[in-house]
């Protein structure tokens, strides 16, 4: 079966539950004056439920033609491409959001520009370094002080903050 | 409308707001150029700092000014490296990027960049027209009539998906629609489908979505697909001018191209790359024998009109955004969110409410494709360089400021975790060649779908309000037909075609 149809079979799956929310579980709280009202709140969520899962059904069963055409990147053979790195940078992409508060704005995003540039191959450290700090220090510079969002720029231990 | 024009002149004319548009188009420019990242990209990175500038006005003319600068440079890459950064601008390569071969790279960026300025031009002359005509029938609307429209909208946006591909886009626009119910909703005061996790209280971050659906993604293919880049030739854009003869030869496709880009671009769900490829078609089939032999081999026919039509069209997706509030594209819904996030409501009253910000977007249109033209162009060859810009480096810094974009809005690091978990599902729907635009329209949409769907059926005492007013039934009618019509005329061409190889 063709990713486009296991997709389906995903969503399908999604508009069921979220249907059997919508049609079963959703109206038990109700309060009786709402109950009058000719819309409630899972109204519209259940025409919505009924409108996925007809469109996943049509695409599952393949019952729109559609001439296969292969986008820039052919999914079938997807370990000829650098998949390492792709999977590599989601998870610095993680870390990131996990140390982000942590260790502070200056630190996370320079070690993410350092090590992202890494894992794509890069090794010229002398150059890798100073752009991921000087980056790290002017966007945090813009954001706090030209936007004036704050944003916590170092680990809260130096700021005294006590973590 | 003179009145109109004066207050937009007014607040567009500030060296505030010039600032702003020449800011706008230049990073635009720049960011446009870098082959992988689309306009959509662009201007949900940008967000964030549009919402902080906290003036209406401004931050729609900066991601406006962005949105044209990003179109600028996707078609200087298109030239120079056949590299389209935008899908709007594939057609541009047909004919720039052999032009570019035959070492006429700085004339094929002068005629992109004046039938940018035409089309740009034309279209919004063209928009100043038709608005405010289109928003005093809107204003006649009443929330049936809204919500059929949006219905219409929607479907529009399914039906220009291309061929096989309705279902999906249907399946994609629903799912956005059912993202829109999660969270508390303004008419229930009620959340609903939270799974009792705190962070979805409030309901999806738009602008997590946006950067999630198409940042993240075309980053991500970048990483695995590493385009070649070949030089880029930037050294060596010389002699930039046009001669006499060749600016008569392009006049009439300017022309034809700006009005026919403007309407494509009007209709939802069309937008820049149809009106491109249109275009480009449109004007081969009318040329002459010889002329017709001359596309595709650097054609100056062949390289104005898909610029013409993709920059008329841009305007002209800005009709149904500023007069119904009905984004017709991706990029006009990113646009919408930052609207919404700024506590405007586009749409009909708002030519009359706020009618500073409706004139000064007009305004700033002109002023924007004027910039284009006298500063982007001479510096071409100057922003080209960021083309040398190492991948090594260009990638993290690409997905830096995507989730930037996201916790810039939020100062939330859950929404960086649910970025990345949306930007994976987002890049295997694209591999999987789901449309993943309708998705995000659906989204934003959605709340006002809802709102309007509920206070009809409040005021009819149920789905009465269907067939009681003739509009709301007409504009159903029409968003059926939408829906049917692409399956109704393949399965038609498939039974023509019964027999014949296929040719496609």
């Amino acid at each position: 079966m063709a990713l486009d149809r296991w997709i389906a079979l995903i969503l399908l799956g999604i508009c069921l539950a979220y249907g059997y929310a919508a049609w079963f579980t959703m109206d038990a709280g109700l309060a009786p004056f709402m109950q009058r009202n000719p819309i409630w709140p899972s109204t519209f969520p259940k025409a919505l439920s009924v409108l996925g899962a007809g469109a996943a059904l049509v695409t599952l069963f393949g019952l729109e033609k559609s001439n296969v055409k292969m986008g820039d990147i052919d999914y079938r053979r997807l370990h000829e491409y650098k998949l390492g790195q792709a999977i590599a940078l989601l998870a610095l992409m993680v870390i990131y959001a996990l140390t982000l508060r942590p260790f502070g704005f200056l630190v996370a995003t320079s070690g993410f520009l350092i090590i992202g540039a890494f894992i794509l191959g890069e090794r010229k450290l002398h150059v890798m370094i100073p752009v991921g700090v000087i980056a790290a220090f002017s966007v945090w510079y813009l954001v706090s002080q030209v936007l004036e969002i704050y944003m916590r720029p170092l680990p809260g231990f130096l700021l005294g903050l006590g973590g | 409308m003179l009145e109109g024009m004066l207050i937009g002149l007014q607040t567009a004319l500030s060296l505030k707001m010039i600032l702003v548009v020449i800011g706008g188009c230049l990073i635009g420019t720049f960011i446009g150029m870098l082959p992988g990242l689309g306009p959509m990209s662009i201007i949900a990175i940008m967000i964030p700092v549009a919402i902080s500038m906290g003036d209406p006005s401004a931050a729609l003319i900066l991601l406006a000014g962005v949105y044209y600068g990003a179109i600028f440079g996707g078609s200087t890459s298109s030239i120079l490296l056949n590299a389209p950064g935008v899908a709007g601008t594939v057609a541009t390569s047909f004919d720039g990027y052999p032009m570019t071969q035959q070492g006429k790279a700085g004339k094929a960026l002068t005629i992109a960049a004046i039938a940018s300025f035409c089309g740009g031009t034309i279209g919004a002359i063209l928009l100043m027209i038709f608005a405010p005509m289109l928003s005093s029938v809107a204003l006649l609307f009443h929330s049936a009539e809204y919500f059929a429209l949006m219905v219409v909208g929607l479907s529009a946006i399914a039906a220009f998906a291309g061929t096989g591909q309705v279902a999906k886009a249907i399946m994609m626009t629903t799912l956005g629609l059912i993202m829109a119910t999660v969270g508390e909703g303004a008419l229930f005061n009620l959340p609903r489908f939270t799974m009792g996790i705190m962070d979805l209280q409030s309901g999806f971050g738009f602008i997590t979505l946006a950067m999630a659906m198409f940042a993240l993604p075309e980053a991500l293919f970048l990483v695995l697909k590493p385009r070649e880049m070949k030089d880029s030739g930037s050294g060596d854009i010389k002699d930039m001018r046009i001669t006499r003869a060749e600016a008569w030869a392009i006049a009439p496709v300017i022309g034809r191209q700006s009005l026919q880009g403007f309407f494509i671009g009007v209709l939802p769900g069309a937008g820049a790359t149809i009106a491109s490829f249109l275009g480009y078609a449109v004007e081969r089939n009318i040329a002459t024998k010889e002329e017709q032999d001359q596309f595709g081999k650097g054609s100056i026919k062949g390289l104005a009109a898909p610029e013409t039509a993709n920059n008329a069209a841009c305007t002209g997706s800005f009709v149904p955004l500023l007069t119904l509030g009905i984004p017709g594209s991706g990029t006009t819904a990113i646009l919408l969110g930052a609207l919404i996030a700024l506590n405007v409501t586009p749409g009909p009253r708002l030519m009359i409410d706020e009618p500073q910000i409706f004139w000064a977007v007009i305004i700033s249109m002109y002023i924007g494709n004027l910039v284009l033209l006298v500063l982007n162009l001479p510096l071409i060859p100057y922003i080209a360089k960021v083309l040398m810009v190492p991948r090594n480096y260009l990638i993290p810094f690409i997905l830096f400021f995507t989730l930037m974009g996201a916790y810039i809005g939020q100062n939330n690091a859950t929404e960086l975790l649910i970025l990345v978990g949306f930007g994976i599902c987002a890049t295997a729907l694209k591999f999987a060649d789901y449309p993943l635009a309708p998705l995000l329209i659906g989204f934003i949409l959605g709340g006002m779908l809802e709102d309007n769907f509920s206070r009809s059926m409040q005021l009819y005492d149920g789905i009465a309000f269907i067939w009681e007013r003739p509009m709301t039934m007409g504009l159903l009618v029409i968003a059926a037909i939408l829906i049917v019509l692409p399956s109704y005329r393949a399965r038609r061409a498939r039974i023509n075609q019964a027999g014949v190889a296929d040719g496609d």
